[in-house]
Formats: C-alpha cells, structure tokens, sequence
C-alpha cells in the first residue's frame, strides 16, 4: 500500500491518493463499521457519565456489547460493572456462562431478583407463569439503588416494530418510562446524554446491528455463548407452537405431552416464555446459514409475550423495560 | 402513510435466497424524503418486501392488522408504521430505521415522515446518511416540499441523490412526464451544487423498478433503485479528507497511556508527526492500538487508541489533525442552524455547544438571517423557530477548532443543548453550509 504524504504544503487534496492507490484495505466492512461505532458509543458513554451500568443476560446482545467494552477500554480493564436481572427462571447453562464470563474478565456484578421480590410480596407471581414483564420493578429499583445514571442495553432497532425509532441514547424519567415524543434528535455522532437528577438514560451500542450481523460479528471474533445458541437434545413439549423446556417454573401442564427433540435457542430469557426453535446448527456457522434463510424473525420464533398483543413492546417498553 | 395505497396482489414472500454471506460487504446509509400521498411508506414496504427482508411472521402481522382495518389484501406501508400511536392516527411523527441486506450491500434506511413540518426528522435523518431518495407523485411532479427535501439533503451534505418518480402507472407509464420532471429536478439541482442526482420512474404499489425492473417502461434502460443503491460508492469522502481525531477519553494502565477515539475522517500512520488542536502542540504518533493488536495504519470510521510521543497535556475534547492541515480555531463564528425545539432561538441566549467530543458554554450574539428553503433567500430574522433553518453568530466560552461543514461533515457539526432541561435546542453546521451556485437561478 501507498504511503500517504500528509505533510506535503499546498493542500491535501491533491496529495491524498485515489481510492484505487490506496487499495481495499481503506474500505471498511460493514462488521468493522458496527463495531466503531459501538466502541465510539460505549467511550461516550463513560467519559459523560458518572455510574454507567452494562445489562448482562447472557444472551448473545450482551455478550456482543460486553465484548466491544473490552476492546473499547483495552488494556485497562472495562470501568464499569454489569447487572442482570434474574427472573430466577435461569438455564442453568446461561448461569455458569455468566459467572464464568464475571470471573474471567475481572468484573463486578450486580444481580436484581425476580424471586427475592417475589418472596418479599412486592411483586406477584402471574397466573400464565410468566416473569418477563415482572423484570421491569426490580430492573429500576437496582438502578436507582446504585444511582446508575446510564444503562447498556443490547436492544436492536431491527427487533421489533416500536424499536426501530428507539434512541441510541434513551432518556427514562425518574420512573423508568419512554416517552417517544419526548426523545432527542440524534444526529451525526453527537449523543446528548443530559437528565435530571432520578432520570437515567439507557444507551443502545447495538442500535444498528441486525440478527444476522451479530451472529457474523461473533463468528469473525470467536466470542463464546451459552451451549444452549447450539444445537443439542432437550426435553421439550408444545405451547402456543413454541418448544418450551420442562421445569420447576411450572410447565408442562397436564395436556401438554414432553418429547424429546434437536433444539437450538435464538434468544435467551425466561424459561417460561423462551422458546426453542428445531435446529441441528452446531455451530456458529450453521447458525449464521440458518439464519440466513430464515423466514421467521427472531422474536416471533421465540418470545411467547410479545405475541400478546399487536403493540405489546410498546407498552412494556414506555413502563421501563429494556 | 397512504392508507388508501392496497396492494391485492402481495403473497408472502419465498424463503429468502442464501445470502452470500461474505462478511466484506460494505454498509450504506441512506434517508427517504417525500410528501404526503407520495407513497413513501408504501416504497419502503415495496423495497423491503421485494428485497425478501420481511419475514414471515411480520408480513403475518401486517396481513392481520390490514384485515382488521378492512383492507382487501395488506398494506405495504403497515411494514413501516412504529408506533401505536401513530398507527390509530394514521401519522408518522419520527425518524424510524430500517435494515436490510443483500448479497452486496447491508443497508441502513432512515424513514423520515414528509409533513412540512417535520424538517427537524429530515435533517436528522439526512446527518447521517451517504444517499437521500426523494419521492414525487408523478401526477403532481416536482412540488414546493420537493425543493425543499433537495436543498435540506444538499445543505446537509448528503452526497447522492435519486429523485424516485412514483405513481408511474397512474400516468399511463408516459415517457414524456418522467422526462420532464427529470428535467425540472436536474435543474433544481445543478443550483445547489449536487451533481450526483439519478432519476428513476418507478410504480412503488406495483413494484416497477423498486427492485425488479419494470416491463411497463421499455423506454427506461437506467438501473432500477435497489440497483442504484447497492451500485453507489459509500464511504469514500470520510477518508479523503484531512485527518480528524477527536479524542474521547484518556485510557490508562500500568506503563499506559492512551488517547481513545473514533477517526472522523482521513487517514493516521504511526510516526506522523501531528498536531494537537486547539492549543497547537505538535508532537508525533508512537503507536496506533486496538484490542486485537498494534496497527500502522488507521482510517475514518475506525475506533483506535493512539501513543504520543511526548508526555504533554492532551485529554477529551482535543483534535489530533497533521501539520499545514489544521482546522480552524474560533472563539466566534458564524453557523447555519436547524432550530429543533419549539422554544425559539434568539440573540443573547446561553445555551451549551457540543462539537465533536468537547462541550463548551456558548452565547448566541445574534440571528443574521431565516433561510427561505424553497427560494434559498435570505431573510431578516430576530429568532429561529422550530423547523426553521438560519445563520447565527455564536461566542463560545474557549478555543474551538472547527472545520466548515462543507469541508467536513464531523468536525463542522455541533448540537446546541440548553443548559437547564438538557434537551437538545438546534443542530448546527459551522459556515455557510449551502452554497448556492454562482450566477445559478432557482428554475
């Protein structure tokens, strides 16, 4: 490659090589560019806040996230600590991932339980057995607690209908909601993370990523998951024509038949409502060829609540969910 | 959203084609622009269903709600609707994005609503964006709103534009109406200095050279849209500028020291020597670091870490450029502004300015002038209202090295922030951003 004179008088513009001279090397791939920007994000983040938090489920948004803060802040160690949100319907798989992945890396975290507010009478179990909207009351108290003023999340635009005009940085007020007519303009790279003393802003690094750039990031940096994104056998039975795995959080009911089947997770949440989709991806490059010719998304395969209703996330999302 | 737009004949899609799945394609970002009933969401739909990027159990959704709505089949702008909100008023009332992928290209679409009053989600939708494509109801050809569009695409810098001529079959696929608003678009655009323009007639409820290309247009023999946009070159200006590093932060670590941020144009090589703005310090680049390794050399967009040679004072909010390259450093300077609030901007407000990574207190000494978009005069103006587009004078409180935006997208930005309820009052571009051809009339 060329050698750019920077340093010669009379200008760059006639001095700075053609695009041909300078060869591919100078073109960014699109991974590359989500990657940037993501990094750009998250030091963002840390040089304008005082208590930033990462949202840390396990799932592979958070893992992606995680692994952009290493890379942001390298060689120092990633400034701030993680949190998840334990509905204590876990895949025990998930679990040791999580504390595996604290102790490797040397970091702190923070645990908000579904069950400890369940015991406590401050929340209710549902009828349908469900724990993902209960997530939200322990997700804010834990951030007013900690006065965490700026919370990673790995929420994607191309999720979901209500997300795909979700903020990169998204202003919560004192009681955790999204107000969409009270979002800021972002343009450019300039992010405006301004809020009240109580308010909080969740920041999206993952905003322009889709399902499939994230599987080919992980692929390209050989980040580990969880064993359950592989294909691998599981006890299994049928509901609302989603594969649910049998377990203390209260399923299967008595009509409803375990079989054993080849599955592979998409998403990882609640075992109540995470359901498995029939897969023999062993691997991240199956996945990635499975993904590739998929016709359904990723939500719709696997997330039995946000089928309850056509505006579902919306709602959740304005009373503070992630 | 256009919802007498139905469309009876959309079947769901076949299973998507493997996508190549090359991790070396490259990214676009691109806006949509168009008034109402130009068919816009309808468009979007078309070009994301025809690019097999909606899946199944969203076009599932989309059927049931069109169903529910009384439609006879589904409406492709049901694609592209967010909100409930919006969806019970029939508005669009933000920026939304989209995302799909072919075998090329992957591609990231800022929808941005065409009211007139919504010139604060075009423009933000159009700061980020390599590519804006106009809509025109082939009816009504280029309107008012359309020349508006254009000089807010060519006033943010937008490099390539496609004025997408819709509603084609609704004039009998007539060549001698496509040829005339070509024309009339060309012109409109030569003035403001956009030479990159491509006109395409399309049919956005029918499908006609959106992705496939039409068999009611023999006399077209240009690309199809999806073709054009998977054929624009992308990235290319951020590297072709100066070199710009804003830094971000200082990272360190045992025997460490770093300076952390993302290129926001050109390209650095260990041993430059550069300079650092605005205190003008020159010194020399000893490493150019990232997590997966030292590397020599480094280009916008990229995210790095650099080492400096000497041990001097350099921390967020600092530029590192080259020498005989630097930008300039102001204490005032003039700005054109897009007011973004509805409190309005006047002489003499404090406000708060954030450029590339450095904050600073501002005070706006005075509004020269409201720029009339669809004529692009002057006019005299005591403050700036919201969606209203102007020139201020702005004194800020330190040295800041800025570049025109003309120059640099990145480095000629800034939001101004109002100091009490943090919300982001105006998005602004050092200089005069527009400028219109000399001896050029507005047709």
């Amino acid at each position: 490659m060329n050698s750019v004179d920077k340093s010669r008088p009379g200008g760059y513009a006639d001095t700075v090589p053609t695009a041909g001279e300078l060869g591919p090397a100078l073109h960014l791939p699109h991974l590359e560019v989500l990657e940037s920007e993501g990094i750009h994000i998250i030091r963002e983040v840390v040089a304008e806040f005082e208590r930033p938090v990462l949202l840390f489920s396990g799932g592979k948004d958070s893992v992606v996230m995680l692994h952009l803060a290493r890379k942001a802040f390298w060689p120092a160690p990633v400034p701030f600590p993680l949190m998840h949100v334990d509905t204590g319907h876990n895949f025990p798989e998930v679990m040791a991932y999580r504390d595996e992945v604290v102790q490797r890396f040397g970091l702190r975290l923070v645990v908000a339980s579904v069950q400890e507010y369940i015991d406590n009478g401050k929340l209710r179990e549902r009828s349908d057995g469900t724990r993902n909207p209960l997530q939200t009351v322990p997700l804010l108290d834990g951030i007013v607690s900690n006065k965490f003023d700026a919370v990673f999340g790995g929420g994607r635009r191309d999720e979901e209908k209500a997300r795909a005009k979700e903020r990169i940085f998204s202003l919560r007020d004192e009681f955790g909601q999204w107000d969409p007519r009270r979002q800021r303009p972002e343009l450019w790279n300039l992010y405006n993370g301004r809020h009240r003393p109580g308010e909080h802003v969740r920041v999206f690094p993952l905003s322009n990523w889709t399902e499939l750039d994230v599987w080919q990031y992980i692929e390209r940096e050989s980040i580990d998951l969880p064993s359950i994104y592989l294909s691998h056998e599981r006890d299994v039975f049928k509901r609302d024509g989603m594969w649910l795995t049998a377990g203390e959080w209260g399923g299967p009911r008595e009509t409803e038949a375990i079989e054993r089947r080849v599955v592979r997770y998409r998403t990882v949440g609640d075992m109540s409502c995470t359901g498995a989709v029939e897969s023999t991806a062993a691997d991240v490059a199956d996945v990635i060829a499975e993904i590739a010719v998929s016709t359904i998304t990723e939500r719709g395969a696997t997330r039995a609540d946000d089928k309850l209703s056509e505006a579902a996330m919306e709602d959740r999302k304005r009373e503070g969910y992630f | 959203m256009e919802t007498s737009e139905v469309n009876a004949t959309l079947t769901a899609p076949a299973p998507a084609e493997p996508l190549r799945l090359d991790r070396d394609i490259d990214m676009l970002r691109f806006a949509t622009a168009g008034s109402v009933d130009d068919g816009k969401s309808t468009l979007v739909g078309r070009l994301l269903h025809d690019s097999k990027s909606v899946l199944s159990d969203t076009l599932e959704a989309v059927e049931r709600a069109s169903r529910d709505r009384g439609a006879d089949g589904v409406e492709l702008a049901l694609l592209t609707d967010g909100l409930r909100a919006e969806r019970e008023q029939g508005i669009t009332i933000d920026v939304a994005y989209r995302y799909f992928t072919t075998t090329r290209r992957k591609f990231v679409l800022a929808d941005t609503p065409g009211h007139v009053q919504y010139t604060r989600n075009m423009v933000t939708g159009a700061s980020t964006a390599e590519l804006v494509v106009i809509l025109v109801d082939a009816r009504k050809g280029v309107v008012e709103q359309t020349r508006r569009h254009l000089a807010v695409a060519a006033l943010l810098g937008v490099r390539h534009l496609v004025l997408a001529v819709n509603k084609m079959d609704l004039v009998g696929f007539d060549e001698s109406t496509f040829t005339a608003i070509a024309a009339e678009f060309a012109s409109a655009a030569e003035v403001l200095g956009v030479t990159d323009h491509m006109v395409i007639p399309v049919s956005a409820q029918l499908g006609d050279n959106v992705v496939d290309a039409s068999t009611s247009m023999p006399w077209y023999d240009g690309p199809t849209l999806l073709d054009h946009l998977e054929a624009v070159p992308v990235g290319i200006d951020a590297w072709m500028q100066p070199a710009r590093l804003p830094i971000q932060l200082v990272v360190r670590a045992a025997d460490y020291r770093g300076y952390a941020g993302q290129l926001a144009s050109g390209v650095i090589e260990r041993g430059d020597v550069v300079v650092v703005m605005p205190a003008g310090v020159t010194t020399t680049i000893v490493g150019i670091d990232t997590f997966d390794g030292e590397v020599a050399l480094a280009h916008a967009p990229q995210s790095v870490t650099v080492r400096l040679a000497d041990d001097i004072d350099v921390g967020r909010g600092d530029l590192i450029v080259h020498p005989r390259q630097e930008p300039r450093v102001v204490r005032e300077f003039n700005a054109t502004i897009c007011q973004l609030s509805d409190r309005p901007m006047q002489a003499g407000d404090r406000v708060t300015i954030k450029h590339t990574t450095k904050v600073l207190k501002a005070i706006v000494d005075s509004v020269n002038y409201r720029l009339d978009i669809e004529t692009l005069g002057h006019e005299g103006a005591d403050s700036l209202a919201l969606n209203e587009i102007g020139n201020v004078t702005l004194r800020v409180a330190g040295p800041l090295a800025v570049d025109d935006y003309i120059d640099d997208r990145l480095t000629g930005s800034f939001l101004l922030i109002d100091e009490h309820d943090g919300q982001t009052l105006a998005a602004g571009l050092v200089g005069d951003a527009i400028r219109v051809k000399p001896g050029g009339e507005r047709p």
